[in-house]
């Protein structure tokens, strides 16, 4: 059993006949129920849902400080090389772009490690692009050598692996693994992902799965927002974390909801995604998975964020840079545009002013 | 009246422990501490930021308060131990709380693994308070490898439904010759309250106190009803029956009137 076979079931299902079906009576049995089924899910996804954002909202909140408390992780990118063989429409690392191309020696990284690790961050999210060739496991896994004298916990962002790579990296001292599949629809995927070894759908599709074979302590997944409808895209995010959590009893599950932002290459979102629309994702998420954590990246404007911060979020990315070298003099550009260019210290202070406590440190290295 | 509850050799007045998780702000706890009365308090080793003296909360708690760090996020008997000696030797004393918690969705403990965690923890000289599904087999088993007391949950973590598996619980304060305290769930004082009067020798408290709105008052709240539970235990209550009495007496008709 893969999360392919629940995908599967679903290959056939009249969404857009049952999304307009669902009526008011739907949202409000759903919303008196104290467990959420997947209809239930879909039912807050619905645009009949919208006149209950409020009572959404209220619901999330209350269900976000009982689980999780007035507490917001904090955590920022660190991008170790932007060389990539992949040819993703959308991003700005594709290889058929003229960008400059950089791998970070490990005296940049361990300057990188010093310079993020000033700000009080005890959270990194490291980054490539895919190449086995610039940035094989061997690379990483020195990275993640030197990175685990400055940071409690290091997470991956990268190419997917085997399930022996992914032990290897955990070995090393990576607990965390955020892989998104960009878009659940294959048809999409595969058009969007012109060449390289990422057309591989199902390949990346079981990739968080066998993270957490290889013991990964916490899985975070998600679906780029903006390239296909965002309703079914949350819907099938939403089951992927539900089917991890389900199987993965002690892996932690989380998701983020990033959408599409500007970047070299301009290639324009084919599904608009409103603000609202992100409320709504980020609520009915909450509400069909009160443990799982939820992040909302620098891809959101600051005020925006601030706004969100009560609906459910629990992680937070503070003083981003998408760039290879960002907290060195010479940088390359950036995979995407950030859209809140806060420093922790700032993203601190925001926080505390709105009565949650900034979270430093979640793990310790055992 | 000489009440005290004995526990690692240390004799304690306060019988509710407080965790320190989930709070908009450290600044708070020392408050919250005084308020609640508190002498014992539980923090997770992984949340203890030792590299920031303002953010580390070891800062926040009184120095005469016993520190008893929690292994969360341990997913077996060794990351428990691992997560162990660091409290220990980051200078938190020789008390540990093992958690150790397979499932994410519930949080609820797994009691294998705990067993075992306690086992080898209390030969390294520890002071070991498990936290436990309330299972007697599973206490009993604590008890022979030597844990300080058990820690059942009432209901799960941060649920604030308060003594759901209190059959269970009652059955552990009747057989189990460690000291009982009331783990997890307990969201309002009266809660609190009702573990105490059926013979908890004392409570861990957090979710309730930490999410409310006014997390001082809570805890001096639960300071009260942990007291006023204690008293009402102490001054014999009417006889709880410890066994089912049969609605439909098999021996009835030896009482009847009349009869040859």
């Amino acid at each position: 059993m893969s999360f392919a076979d629940k995908l599967l079931k679903y290959q056939d299902f009249p969404f857009a006949s049952y999304l307009a079906g669902v009526t008011g009576a739907d949202i409000e049995r759903t919303l008196a129920k104290e467990y959420l089924v997947e209809r239930d899910f879909l039912n807050l996804l619905s645009e009949q849902a919208v006149p209950y954002l409020e009572i959404m909202a209220q619901k999330a909140h209350q269900l976000t400080v009982q689980n999780f408390g007035r507490v917001i992780l904090l955590y920022t990118p660190l991008y170790l090389a932007n060389y990539c063989v992949n040819q993703c429409a959308y991003c700005g690392f594709n290889v058929t772009n003229k960008i400059t191309r950089k791998k970070l020696t490990l005296e940049e990284v361990e300057k990188e490690a010093l310079a993020i690790a000033q700000t009080g961050l005890r959270h990194i999210l490291i980054l490539t692009g895919e190449s086995r060739f610039q940035t094989p496991l061997s690379y990483i896994e020195t990275c993640v050598r030197v990175l685990k004298k400055y940071f409690d916990s290091i997470s991956i962002e990268i190419y997917p692996l085997t399930e022996e790579e992914y032990g290897q990296l955990t070995a090393a001292g990576v607990d965390g693994l955020t892989l998104y599949q960009e878009v659940y629809d294959p048809v999409t995927y595969d058009a969007i992902h012109l060449a390289g070894p990422k057309k591989d759908y199902r390949f990346r599709l079981d990739a968080p799965e066998r993270a957490c074979r290889a013991r990964m302590r916490a899985v975070n997944i998600g679906a780029l927002l903006g390239l296909q409808d965002w309703r079914k895209e949350a819907f099938f995010t939403g089951l992927h974390a539900a089917y991890l959590q389900d199987k993965y009893l002690d892996t932690e599950i989380s998701v983020s909801l990033p959408r599409l932002r500007p970047h070299v290459g301009n290639f324009a979102p084919c599904f608009v995604v409103s603000d609202r629309d992100l409320v709504q994702i980020l609520l009915a998420l909450r509400l069909f998975l009160p443990r799982a954590g939820i992040t909302i990246s620098t891809r959101e404007r600051a005020e925006f964020r601030d706004n969100l911060l009560p609906l459910g979020v629990t992680k937070m990315s503070a003083g981003s840079c998408t760039a290879v070298g960002g907290h060195l003099e010479e940088a390359t550009e950036g995979q995407f545009v950030i859209a809140d260019e806060r420093s922790v210290r700032e993203i601190h202070a925001m926080l505390v002013s709105r009565g949650y406590q900034p979270l430093y440190k979640d793990w310790h290295q055992l | 009246m000489e009440d005290k509850l004995l526990i690692g050799g240390q004799e304690l007045e306060s019988r509710l422990f407080i965790g320190t998780g989930k709070f908009s702000s450290h600044e708070i706890i020392p408050k919250v501490i005084a308020a609640s009365g508190s002498q014992v308090i539980t923090m997770a080793i992984r949340r203890v930021n030792f590299f920031n003296e303002q953010d580390n909360v070891l800062n926040y708690i009184d120095k005469k308060c016993i520190l008893l760090p929690n292994t969360s996020g341990a997913r077996n008997a060794e990351e428990a131990v691992r997560i162990a000696r660091i409290a220990r030797e980051a200078g938190c004393g020789n008390w540990v709380k093992i958690e150790v918690i397979t499932d994410n969705k519930y949080l609820l403990p797994d009691n294998y693994e705990t067993i075992r965690a306690t086992e080898i923890l209390v030969k390294e000289g520890f002071v070991v308070l498990p936290y436990m599904s309330p299972d007697l087999m599973a206490a009993k088993r604590l008890e022979e490898v030597g844990a300080a007391a058990v820690m059942p949950l009432g209901a799960p973590i941060g649920t604030n439904r308060g003594l759901m598996t209190r059959e269970l619980i009652r059955i552990l304060i009747a057989e189990s010759k460690l000291p009982v305290i009331v783990d997890a769930g307990i969201g309002r004082p009266s809660q609190a309250a009702e573990a105490m009067e059926m013979g908890a020798a004392a409570v861990l408290v957090n979710t309730a106190i930490a999410t409310a709105q006014d997390p001082v008052q809570t805890a001096r709240a639960f300071c009260l009803a942990v007291r006023a539970g204690r008293m009402a235990f102490l001054s014999g209550p009417g006889a709880v029956q410890e066994y089912a009495v049969a609605s439909s007496p098999l021996t009835g008709f030896l009482h009847k009137q009349g009869g040859e």
